[in-house]
């Protein structure tokens, strides 16, 4: 079980965006993909207490889950994997470890309270709000 | 209160830990050390193997271990009969390996006095297979009586893995162990993955995994792991 330790990279990850933008974060999006060797119900539990007493207590981890896709070498196109017990083309069952996605563990998007970025920025340029 | 905003930010989670395993990488090539982690279950023989691939390289080859243990040094101390170098990261209540401990565990050591480095990772088939380790060669051992259908439970670090060792083979007739299946349940989750099939306690088919490891020892260094 290594998802509280992955949990504590994507709330430092996600301070760090959100202290260089001067931002509150409300959810952290994250894709992770079948191959990335994390368990989403883990990282989902882990994320919780991985917030505790940090400026993300009470936001939301919304996990979209990257299914692996390869390249078959006989159909020349990409492929979504049926079942990670299987590294063969879906459609011409030809063995392939050609894999072009499903490893993602990457925090891509922050949801943010756009109000306190504008308060920042009215505050920043010497404006009261 | 306003709508909620989404700001773009693309941050890899794990990227400290791949920083630091191409830098380890990078290391180990100008050092010119080749490196082989082991992954496997616990209890598979990953000691033993490790004791006998030590002490059978020694002769030729100059070589070393780093062992990663939740708590103990017996398998360092196991090790340690091979008279080869060996430390212990010992990784209290973390189930797997990380780069910065590789780094940090190395700090002692000259690796330009070695022609191999192994790195015993804790076993678990699990969390290992986030952890790029810097390492040019991933192998993962399975014993012939953990079953043949194992890599198709652990799927994903069978496929990060770039070589298969079935372990024990001196205990295959015993426990019936079904050859085809294990072979077609690797070849599965990994297609063309190198298999070694071996007993270290009866040095059954350690020769042929030994010349292949020294066989790459010797070929110009490429990237195992993106």
């Amino acid at each position: 079980m290594h998802e509280l330790s992955i949990a504590m990279g994507i709330v430092d990850a996600a301070l760090e965006e959100a202290s260089k933008r001067g931002v509150r974060v409300s959810a952290v999006h994250l894709r992770l993909g079948d191959l990335s060797g994390v368990v989403k119900d883990a990282l989902l539990f882990s994320y919780d207490v991985a917030c505790q007493n940090t400026a993300l207590a009470g936001s939301r981890l919304v996990i979209e889950e990257v299914p692996v896709v390869v390249f078959c070498p006989r159909c020349r196109q990409e492929k979504t994997l049926k079942s990670l017990k299987s590294f063969t083309c879906p459609e011409c069952g030809m063995p392939t470890m050609d894999v072009r996605r499903g490893k993602e563990l990457e925090v891509f998007a922050l949801e943010i309270e756009d109000d306190v970025e504008a308060q920042r920025a009215l505050s920043e340029s010497g404006v009261q709000p | 209160m306003n709508e909620p905003r989404m700001v773009e930010v693309r941050r890899n989670v794990l990227k400290q830990n791949d920083v630091i395993a191409r830098a380890l990488r990078e290391q180990f090539r100008a050092a010119g050390v080749f490196v082989v982690s082991l992954v496997s279950s616990p209890g598979s023989g990953k000691t033993m193997f490790l004791e006998k691939t030590l002490t059978q390289l020694q002769p030729r080859y100059r070589v070393a271990a780093l062992v990663g243990d939740l708590a103990t040094e017996n398998d360092a101390v196991r090790l340690a009969r091979s008279k080869a170098p060996v430390k212990q990261i010992t990784t209290g209540t973390l189930c797997h390996l990380e780069a910065a401990m590789v780094q940090n565990a190395l700090q002692e050591w000259d690796l330009n006095q070695l022609d191999f480095l192994f790195i015993e990772n804790v076993g678990n088939l699990v969390c290992p297979s986030s952890y790029d380790l810097g390492e040019n060669l991933r192998l993962v051992l399975m014993s012939v009586t953990e079953g043949e259908d194992k890599p198709l439970k652990y799927p994903t670090i069978f496929n990060s893995a770039d070589v298969a060792i079935v372990t024990k083979n001196e205990l295959a007739t015993a426990v019936e162990f079904d050859w085809q299946t294990a072979r077609a349940s690797i070849e599965s989750v990994r297609p063309g993955m190198q298999i070694f099939r071996l007993s270290a306690k009866t040095g059954e088919g350690m020769e042929e995994y030994l010349d292949f490891l020294t066989q790459r020892l010797n070929e110009p260094r490429t990237v195992a792991h993106t």
